[in-house]
């Protein structure tokens, strides 16, 4: 039996259009704006002005509050001006926005060989340190600052590293791209993070729909100690943290807890190859493995994007956006966010781009709820999402904290399963905001 | 900014599945036992059938549009299902005017009064069962005979069910000497009295191996509550095998199987979690179990059903377990 979460969970339709084109180098725009809200937490703090020039992997702004991240020059050329624009949020926020002007020119110290080095020469505290420098957040979409993670609290021990290649969510391919394609990287990447942790064993989550990079990793794991590739069966959302942790140690996360708590630190295989370009290669974060996708796509690609590429440059790169486009996704069909316009620049964030045409993005009326209960057995966190629904109709926010509404995740997998068509996670991600703030004052 | 994108929340892709498509579902797998009633009891069957569906239809569609003023939902053909329901847990032989009744009060009463469908407590068609049985016993317990009836639309020789002569004989033993009842092929083909959809085993099971194929009903009702009415019936026919039935008579006589695999089950009026499921389940299988070993009615499926439906916001409140939910 393959492993894998053993509560709820649903198969959308796997439609990895993009599974085998090879990671493919995008080419630069004009400009490229930067965006300073990169990370989880307090944006990053500029330290350039206009008309600065700049050098490709040059530091441009500081994280300087507790969760903040470094931000780098992905090009070489000049500060146009720093300004807010649009971003995904739906909010204007501020960016650098930088003329692109010619090749790279490299800031000193980066090795931008293709050499792989096995060895690592750093300590932990050097290795965190790096981390920290090269700006480097979780890829997987969360974008919380990688070297906060890495940092035990005190009093907790971490026993075991899980390297996240589950990429559950239908249409994405750039973690499984990047598992076959750079696969020594992500190895070494691995032991990196666990001489960091001072942890002796790491499991790498791989969904078995991706057999040609649970094979290849399988493989080349033996010549690396305490790495081990778990085939999971697939289902969503198995890259969800706790879910992977119960899937690959049985180990159940207390509600409202983090990973820690049961000894695991959770890593993206993206985030594993940006840790080995930090830590070996001194490669500041500013490029990402992108999947452009969508069922009317003429080119669906994965890309090797730099930060800050607007959103239309790649989707001309993938042939174009097509005409019946009604929704820009950022992200996977299940979890990703809609998106204003195709001007929002890529961020560190974004795996993928996902183009739906109208008769993916029309909403179905919605049927009286009829308690089939496939949202409960959908739910991974055991919740029960219609009548968590019918509590925020209510306003009933006090029954609903009792019902563990904070802990959705917002997987999407009640409302993809309601055969009523019922907006169920609209309703909780309201309650939950509510419910939150209602948390938040009473600690005050 | 040249082309404006639709803004909405997460998931952006959704399930083939929808709510006429579930009760599509159910209709097809009353379909055998349907065909089946109506070999067994004829032209009444198929009149009662009828004049059910039709006026179930007809009455969700009135009171939807000129009493609740409200968009009709006929064509979530939910009341088909009711209807169809209702018809099998009423006599071939029932005059279209009772049927009627029945169905004013399976849509109104059971259904509409608490604001339509999903809204519903207790399971629509059984609510117009009992309201029947109580209001018209004599009319609600003349069972027509199978076969021979089927060439008549009313006037039928008539004579009771299995579980009746049980009742009625006080004891197994006697019942037996009656030579009355059907043999267990009779009773699981159908060929015996009682309500015209409940009496073939063989046909209701084809309909719920396609319900569970299509993954509209899990075994965990259905199982609890015939497990448990075997168990506890199994009990006593060991204590007494002269003067109890043995679990196989009470498996394949009555409404059993018919109500834990198409009434107990009804998404609406049953638990939501698998463990409360499983509770709803023995505790119709409790009370069937009793009223039939002691109670006054000869069958209890229909007010077991009911009753266990009263309990189900209790039991869904108390039996979910969630995740994380293991000491910090």
């Amino acid at each position: 039996m393959l492993k894998t979460f053993p509560k709820g969970g649903v198969h959308p339709d796997d439609c990895k259009l993009t599974a085998k084109s090879p990671i493919f180098v995008a080419t630069l725009p004009d400009k490229v704006y930067i965006m300073l809200n990169q990370s989880a937490g307090a944006p990053a703090v500029p330290i350039v002005k206009k008309g600065d020039k700049v050098k490709t992997g040059q530091l441009i702004a500081k994280g300087e509050a507790f969760i903040s991240s470094n931000v780098h020059s992905p090009v070489t050329g000049t500060i146009d001006k720093i300004d807010p624009i649009l971003d995904a949020t739906g909010y204007k926020h501020q960016a650098i926005i930088i003329n692109v002007e010619g090749e790279d020119t490299w800031e000193e110290g980066i090795d931008i060989t293709n050499n792989l080095i096995k060895e690592i020469k750093a300590t932990p505290q050097e290795i965190i340190e790096k981390i920290k420098n090269a700006g480097i957040v979780g890829l997987g979409g969360a974008a919380f600052p990688t070297h906060v993670k890495l940092t035990i609290p005190q009093g907790k021990v971490a026993e075991y590293l899980l390297i996240n290649g589950a990429e559950c969510e239908p249409y994405l391919t750039c973690d499984h791209r990047l598992m076959l394609e750079k696969p020594e990287e992500i190895l070494v990447g691995t032991s990196i993070i666990m001489k960091a942790l001072g942890v002796h064993r790491a499991f790498i989550g791989i969904e078995n729909n991706k057999l040609d990079a649970i094979e290849l990793l399988t493989k080349l794991a033996k010549d690396y100690n305490g790495i081990e590739v778990v085939t999971l069966k697939k289902k969503y959302p198995q890259g969800a943290e706790k879910q992977l942790i119960k899937a690959i140690t049985g180990r159940e996360v207390p509600s409202g807890k983090l990973p820690i708590e049961v000894g695991c630190v959770v890593q993206n295989v993206g985030t594993a190859k940006a840790i080995y370009d930090a830590v070996q290669k001194n490669m500041p974060l500013i490029e990402r493995v992108v999947t452009v996708t969508g069922p009317n796509v003429s080119k669906p690609s994965n890309f090797l994007s730099r930060i800050g590429i607007p959103l239309k440059h790649l989707i001309e790169l993938a042939g174009g956006l097509p005409e019946d486009t009604a929704k820009l996704i950022s992200g996977g069909p299940m979890m990703g966010k809609t998106l204003s316009n195709t001007d929002i620049p890529l961020t560190k964030a974004m795996g993928g781009i996902l183009l739906f045409p109208y008769n993916f993005s029309k909403r179905l009326d919605p049927y009286p709820c009829i308690r089939c209960g496939r949202c409960v057995h959908a739910c991974p966190m055991g919740l029960e999402p219609f009548y968590l629904e019918k509590l925020v109709i209510k306003e009933r926010w006090e029954d609903a904290e009792k019902h563990w509404i904070i802990d959705c995740m917002e997987c999407g997998s009640c409302q993809y399963i309601c055969p009523a068509k019922r907006p169920l996670l609209d309703y909780i991600r309201l309650g939950k905001n509510k419910v939150s703030a209602i948390i938040r004052s009473r600690k005050n | 900014m040249d082309k404006k994108f639709i803004i909405s929340g997460s998931p952006h892709i959704y399930a083939k599945d929808n709510v006429q498509r579930i009760m599509l579902d159910v209709v097809i797998a009353l379909i055998p036992a349907t065909l089946g009633a109506f070999y067994f009891f004829g032209l009444g069957a198929v009149r009662v059938f009828f004049v059910s569906v039709v006026t179930c239809l007809i009455f969700e569609y009135l009171i939807q549009k000129f009493l609740l003023k409200q968009k009709p939902t006929i064509n979530d053909l939910s009341a088909i299902v009711t209807g169809m329901l209702l018809a099998f847990n009423v006599p071939s032989n029932l005059p279209t005017w009772v049927v009627i009744i029945g169905s004013l009060i399976a849509i109104g009463i059971g259904k509409m009064v608490f604001g339509g469908l999903g809204q519903n407590l207790f399971n629509p068609a059984l609510v117009a069962r009992v309201f029947l049985l109580i209001s018209f016993p004599v009319y609600m317990t003349s069972w027509p005979k199978p076969i021979a009836s089927a060439g008549q639309l009313s006037d039928v020789v008539t004579g009771p069910t299995p579980l009746g002569i049980l009742k009625e004989s006080g004891s197994i033993s006697a019942a037996s000497q009656t030579g009355e009842l059907p043999s267990y092929v009779d009773m699981m083909l159908g060929n015996m009295g009682g309500s015209m959809g409940e009496v073939s085993a063989i046909l209701l099971l084809i309909g719920a191996i396609y319900l569970l194929y299509r993954k509209v009903i899990t075994l965990h009702i259905p199982l609890s509550y015939i497990l448990t009415v075997i168990i506890f019936t199994g009990i006593f026919w060991l204590i007494d095998p002269t003067k109890y039935a043995d679990p196989l008579f009470h498996l394949l006589t009555g409404g059993l199987i018919l109500g834990a695999f198409f009434m107990a089950t009804d998404m609406v009026t049953s638990p939501t979690s698998y463990r409360g499921q499983i509770i709803f389940g023995i505790g119709c299988g409790v009370l069937t179990a009793l009223i039939r070993l002691f109670g006054a009615y000869p069958e209890g499926v229909s007010f077991s059903i009911l009753i266990m439906n009263a309990f189900v916001p209790l039991i869904d409140r108390i039996s979910y377990k969630h995740f994380g939910e293991v000491k910090a």
